[in-house]
This record gives C-alpha cells, structure tokens and sequence, in this order.
C-alpha cells in the first residue's frame, strides 16, 4: 500500500514537471493537459484530471486509494519551442514505453534546467534581420532598411536588459519601444530614414505579442476560458506597454 | 520584382521569428517555408482587393494545413511551424495605427483600426482551428482514434 502510493507521488511529479515546462515554454493549453495525462495514463495512472491555467496546473489522480491532488504556480513564461519539441518528444517515448518513471524525471529535469540554443547576439541578430524584413513586407522603401535592422536589433536587446534589470515585463517592454521610438526619430530627423511609421512598425514587430493573441483566441474557441482571458489580458497588457512606449514619443515629436 | 522582394523576406522573417522564439534548428527552413507560403498568399490575395479579413483566414487554414503536414511528417509540434507562419499576419501595424490615432486624439479612426485588428486576430485563429477540426473529422472517420477512447 505505501509502495503504491509512493508510486503515484512519482507519477504526478513526472506529469507536473512536464506540464510545468511546456507551460513555461509557450505551449498551448490543450497540448500541456493531453501530454500531462498521456503519460499518467502510460505509466498506469488512468483517471488523471489536469486542470491547467497559465498562472498555475492543478491536477489530480484518481485510484484505489483516496485521490491525491497537486497545484503548482507558474511564475515566469518565456517562448521556448524547442523545449515544447523535446517534451512532446519524452511523452512520445514515454507512451512508447521506454522510459521508467526515474528516467523520465531525470530526462525532462534535464530539459527545464537547459539554456537556450541561442545565444543572445544571436537572438539580437534575428531580431534586426526580422525587423528590416518586416519593412519590406509591409511595402516599405529598401532605404529604411538599416535603420529598420539597427533599431530592431537594438530594441530587443534593450528588452532582454530592462528585463533582467526589473523583472516586471510592463517596464521592460514600455521601455524598449520608448528606445525603439527614439532611435526611429533619430533615424528619420537625420534624413538616413525615410518613413518614421513603417521603421516603427517592423523594428516592434519582435516585441509584439502575436503568439498570445492568436492562442488566447485559440483557448477560448476550445473551452478554455479562463486561460484565453487570461492570455488575452497578456497579450493586451504587452500591446498597451508598446503602445504607451511609442505613444510618449509622439506625444513629444 | 515586389513578389521576389515578398518571397524572400518573408522567407528569412519567419525563420528569424523562430530564432527569437528558440525553435529547434532543425526546422528553421521548413518554418520559414510554412511563413512564405502564408504571406505570400495573404499577399496576392490582398492586392488583389479580397477582403483582408477573408484573406487572412484562408491564408492561415493554409498555414495550418502546413504546419499539420510539417508537424506530422517530422514528430514535432504543429505550434513551432503555425507560430512561424501566422507571424507576418499578426495586424501590428494595424494596431499600431490604432495607438497613434488614439494619441492623436482621433478616436472614431482609432476604434474603427482596432475593431479591424481585433477583427483579423480573430479570423488566423479561425483558420487555425477550422483546419483542426477537418483534421480532426479526417482522423476520426478513419477509426483511429476509438483504440486510445477506450479507457
């Protein structure tokens, strides 16, 4: 009996840390609570009832013995989809039956403990290129290009700072398009760009909450209500700051 | 010579995307491939006066048609290939727009921007789950599913 028991402990713990990572990642609802019950279920586990919001998971199993319940908060979310893969990839192994209960807690500990496959001048680099390919995208002249790339580039890394210097993503992001808004005015005053709307546009388009919006819409479709507000609210939250960043600038221009 | 321009930038666009968003290397090529095929779409249907929002939902049932052949083919999740893709349709210039009309104190042009951004998030999220839920028929008419509804 208190063998058992120990074992379901082991299961949930393994469920959870899954299920914490994804979260943390970027994945969407439905795919963390499917893989968090996959793998209940693969290692005996039947009646598993995840309930995932993306502050918090809340889940619990049921057996023979009286049901054990589990909540953990999640604090910090990031966009990791690499992680998500390697995830996903664990419970595919999981339900394929190679792993036993240890070694796929150890084998996704290894997962939520590793960095990014990125460096950050990296990230900055894809930033910039992204930015300068936005503006010809969205029709703009291939003379804003550079200043699209510079002021891309230097914006997220002014978003990856501030972050790291106050944890709050409100301060961080309205700061970073305050930077993005002033180096485009720099750019356009100094005549070395041409339309101060269109460097704007692309060089925020790596700070915009895209993602956000589209699965917070994506939740709510699917019945997830309370993680699509929530996600919306997210998403809104970030567009305000970018909007209040760029909206002091041209309160000043 | 602008289809040229398009392709190719938005080629490299939404591979960088999955850079910023720490995809694995692996799939770079075929992400920037689900994002061209989107935009590229998105963007003849476009200017050639369909409705943006009529043309942002077919061009993300596309991207989502993609995303599943992509995901499927390669064992990985269909988000990493579908983020890639529906980024160059995220309305942030439109939205943009809209915060710049409010600033200005142009409200009417403000609401009427932001009704249309939110008006376009809604329909790549409706392109997204439509091509879902005809998987989702084409899975199940095919009896696959009933072995895993068993316990």
């Amino acid at each position: 009996m208190e063998m058992e028991k120990q074992e379901t402990y082991d299961i949930m713990a393994v469920c959870l840390l899954a299920g914490k990572i994804m979260l943390q990642s970027g994945a969407e609802t439905y795919r963390v609570e499917d893989t968090m019950m996959r793998i209940a279920s693969s290692f005996g586990a039947y009646q598993s009832h995840p309930y995932v919001t993306p502050t918090g998971i809340l889940f619990s199993v049921e057996g023979n013995e009286p049901t054990k319940t589990k909540l953990i908060r999640i604090v910090e979310r990031t966009t990791d989809l690499e992680k998500v893969a390697q995830v996903n990839g664990i419970s595919r192994r999981i339900s394929a039956g190679e792993f036993t209960i240890e070694e796929a807690y150890k084998e996704l500990k290894k997962i939520g403990e590793s960095g990014s496959p990125y460096s950050v001048w990296i990230h900055v680099l894809a930033a910039a290129v992204s930015s300068g390919c936005f503006l010809i995208m969205f029709q703009g002249e291939w003379r804003d290009f550079f200043p699209a790339f510079i002021t891309g580039g230097l914006g997220f890394l002014s978003l990856m700072y501030f972050h790291q210097l106050v944890p709050i993503k409100f301060f961080s992001e309205f700061s970073a398009s305050l930077l993005i808004g002033l180096q485009a005015l720099f750019f356009v005053t100094t005549g070395i760009g041409g339309e101060l709307d269109k460097i704007i546009i692309g060089s925020v388009m790596p700070l915009v909450p895209g993602l956000l919006i589209t699965n917070a819409v994506r939740d709510l479709m699917a019945g997830h209500l309370i993680s699509g507000l929530a996600k919306g609210a997210d998403a809104f939250l970030t567009a305000f700051a970018i909007g209040a960043g760029i909206a002091v600038i041209f309160s000043f221009f | 010579m602008t289809i040229v321009e398009q392709i190719i930038t938005s080629f490299i666009a939404s591979a960088a995307f999955v850079i910023i968003f720490n995809g694995p290397k692996r799939s770079l090529f075929h992400c920037g491939l689900v994002g061209m095929i989107g935009w590229i779409l998105y963007f003849l249907l476009e200017t050639n006066g369909v409705d943006m929002v009529l043309a942002t939902v077919i061009a993300s049932f596309t991207i989502a048609i993609a995303s599943q052949y992509f995901a499927k083919k390669y064992k990985t999740p269909v988000i990493i290939y579908s983020v890639a893709g529906i980024i160059p349709l995220v309305p942030g210039g439109i939205a943009y727009n809209a915060m710049r009309s409010f600033v200005e104190n142009d409200y009417n042009l403000a609401i009427n921007l932001a009704a249309k951004a939110f008006m376009i998030s809604g329909s790549i999220a409706i392109g997204l789950v439509f091509s879902e839920v005809i998987n989702q028929i084409i899975r199940k008419s095919k009896l696959k599913t009933i072995v895993n509804k068993t316990h």
